[in-house]
């Protein structure tokens, strides 16, 4: 067995006493990128161990967005009473999509480090790669619903109905269909970046709270629920009401899931306010995340 | 306390080299854990605290001023009663929890094999809890594949290296945890009571494993409740009682000491109860 023999071989540690403080960031993020290797096995071992045991094994990963999907199309349509065209459903599919996307993000990020147990007692790490592990595992189970996605916008854009084709005889318009590719859907691309960097922060922040008060996770599946109806998912922005608006700049994902339905589904140009109020959240969602994490995670081994 | 069971003798020590450099070097170290109250922090009783305008904060001082060192190629022994503080010590070398005062000093790398094991997601195979274990304490994938093979066959347990830890018995879990550790190679290897698991062959192997480790001058720190195997293994032992360092030096003479001190303790104790 080879062995570094040289005395400068070997690192030296010195442990003070901790406070609530940063560690050196430029050390704390050369670790964390040395050891990302880490939280990828983590997740990609989650991913695994979660569909070995089921029937339809991977395919879950598609079959069951696909349901929710559809158990809540059906449920709009039956409120409203009537028949919602193709541009309710794929504003209904990228929100959601992009919603469950988030969702995943804080009810695993919230279990994190808390489940992390042993290998947290017992091993010296940045602990920021459980959360990242979590972030990563959620995109994992985000990126095959843009396929089911992509699939219904090119059967909308060469099959669908279009908004001048109305019946001969009874005068009857099929709903307005606006489903076309467009160059401005490359935009949300940088839209969903927005969305990770936002997920980012808020895995970490949700992690540490759940340390601190282990309700979190029994709270979150109300708390994902509500939040889910007060955003521009199952309805449009503009069918909000004004006491309602008002509210929506304390909710993050108001610009978010616009700028992100706005550009992928509409084809249209967010306005820059939305664009702004984006990236506000984002930035702040991943700095007071993760700095909040990094400066109490010391103390997460006496507190687990 | 029962000395003969579980014990494990390594052949010689007396050849080995010990070093003048020192590997871990605990001056004024104070630990206090801080843990509310309640055994499962929650919002409800923090909001409920907050109404009625106070913390409770329970600390334990865990270690109490303790200074020692250790020079590279020791194998240092640590004894002391159960919530002496022996795991604790051993958590603040290896940098998982801070010190609360005073400072420690760690050239090389540490490898921990505290008593909760490596599996640490039971529903994840043995062969996944080892690379993860690995990664995450800084083996890179190249080095990891390298050892992988040599990991499995000395935990030697066959076909469920790839079923869920869930599906092991204790035994099978010690195995790997301590397979793993040994194979880190690390600077400096941390032990805590993690011998005492697995059949007479596996131990057999496992001294074996160690002596190697010793020879290569690793830096070894060993708790465990088998006083023989203290004895046998170390250099040097220290004792801790309720935090305190009461004594350090030679094994024989610091487990004599700390023998006849919770025998006396048990007899006055007797005494006092009648
Ligand atoms: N995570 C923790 N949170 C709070 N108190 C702890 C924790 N771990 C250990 N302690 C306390 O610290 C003291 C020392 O414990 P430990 O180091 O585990 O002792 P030993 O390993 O010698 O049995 C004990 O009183 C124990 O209750
Ligand atoms: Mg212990």
């Amino acid at each position: 067995m080879s062995r570094a023999a040289a005395t400068q071989d070997r690192p030296k540690q010195v442990y003070l006493p901790h406070r609530a403080g940063l560690p050196r960031l430029t050390t704390y993020v050369a670790t964390l990128w040395s050891r990302r290797h880490f939280a990828a096995e983590l997740s990609s071992a989650t991913m695994r161990a979660a569909h070995t045991n089921t029937f339809f094994g991977q395919f879950w990963l598609v079959i069951s967005p696909a349901l929710n999907a559809a158990v809540y199309f059906m449920l709009v349509n039956v409120i409203r009473g009537g028949s919602a065209g193709p541009d309710f459903f794929m504003h209904l599919l990228a929100g959601l999509f992009a919603f469950t996307f988030i969702q995943t993000v804080v009810t695993n990020g919230a279990d994190s480090v808390v489940k992390g147990g042993n290998l947290v007692l017992n091993t010296a790490f940045p602990l920021l790669l459980l959360p990242f592990s979590a972030l990563r595992t959620a995109f994992l189970r985000f990126l095959p619903t843009m396929g089911i996605l992509l699939a219904f916008f090119v059967y909308f854009d060469y099959f669908g109905p279009h908004s001048d084709s109305c019946d001969a005889i009874t005068g009857a318009c099929s709903p307005l269909n606006t489903i076309h590719f467009s160059p401005v859907q490359f935009l949300a691309i940088p839209a969903f970046a927005l969305l990770f960097v936002f997920a980012m922060g808020l895995s970490a922040l949700m992690a540490t709270l759940q340390v601190y008060f282990r309700d979190t996770s029994q709270l979150l599946p109300y708390a994902t629920r509500i939040w889910l109806y007060l955003s521009p998912v199952l309805y449009y922005a503009d069918q909000m009401q004004p006491w309602m608006l008002k509210l929506e700049v304390l909710n993050p994902l108001f610009p978010m899931l616009t700028v992100w339905t706005d550009t992928l589904i509409r084809g249209v140009m967010p306005s820059t306010a939305m664009w702004l109020g984006s990236c506000a959240w984002a930035l702040g969602s991943l700095l007071v995340g993760t700095f909040w994490f990094i400066s109490r995670e010391r103390e997460f081994a006496v507190r687990i | 306390m029962s000395h003969d069971e579980d014990e494990m003798v390594i052949p010689q020590l007396a050849d080995r080299v010990i070093s003048e450099e020192i590997a871990v070097s605990v001056s004024d170290l104070d630990v206090t854990y801080r843990t509310t109250l309640e055994k499962r922090p929650t919002l409800k009783q923090a909001i409920v605290r907050m109404g009625r305008g106070k913390r409770s904060v329970r600390t334990i001082e865990a270690l109490k001023d303790v200074t020692f060192e250790v020079p590279r190629g020791t194998v240092l022994g640590i004894v002391g009663h159960n919530g002496a503080g022996k795991s604790t010590l051993m958590r603040t070398i290896a940098g998982i929890v801070p010190p609360t005062r005073g400072r420690v000093e760690v050239t090389g790398r540490t490898s921990t094999l505290l008593s909760l094991g490596v599996g640490f997601n039971r529903a994840l195979t043995g062969r996944e809890n080892i690379v993860l274990g690995g990664l995450a304490a800084g083996l890179t994938k190249e080095e990891l594949d390298e050892r992988y093979e040599q990991i499995a066959d000395f935990a030697d347990i066959g076909d469920f290296i790839d079923m869920p830890m869930r599906s092991y018995s204790s035994g099978m879990g010690a195995r790997l945890a301590f397979s793993v550790a040994v194979h880190l190679d690390p600077d400096i290897l941390l032990i805590d009571e993690a011998l005492s698991t697995g059949d007479a062959v596996f131990k057999e192997k496992a001294a074996q494993r160690m002596q190697e480790l010793v020879d290569n001058s690793s830096t070894m720190l060993l708790i465990s409740h088998a006083l023989r195997t203290i004895i046998n293994m170390s250099t040097e032992v220290i004792w801790l009682d309720h935090g305190k360092l009461m004594m350090q030096g030679d094994p024989e003479e610091v487990v004599d000491a700390y023998t006849e001190f919770v025998h006396v303790k048990k007899t006055t104790a007797a005494m006092n109860d009648m």
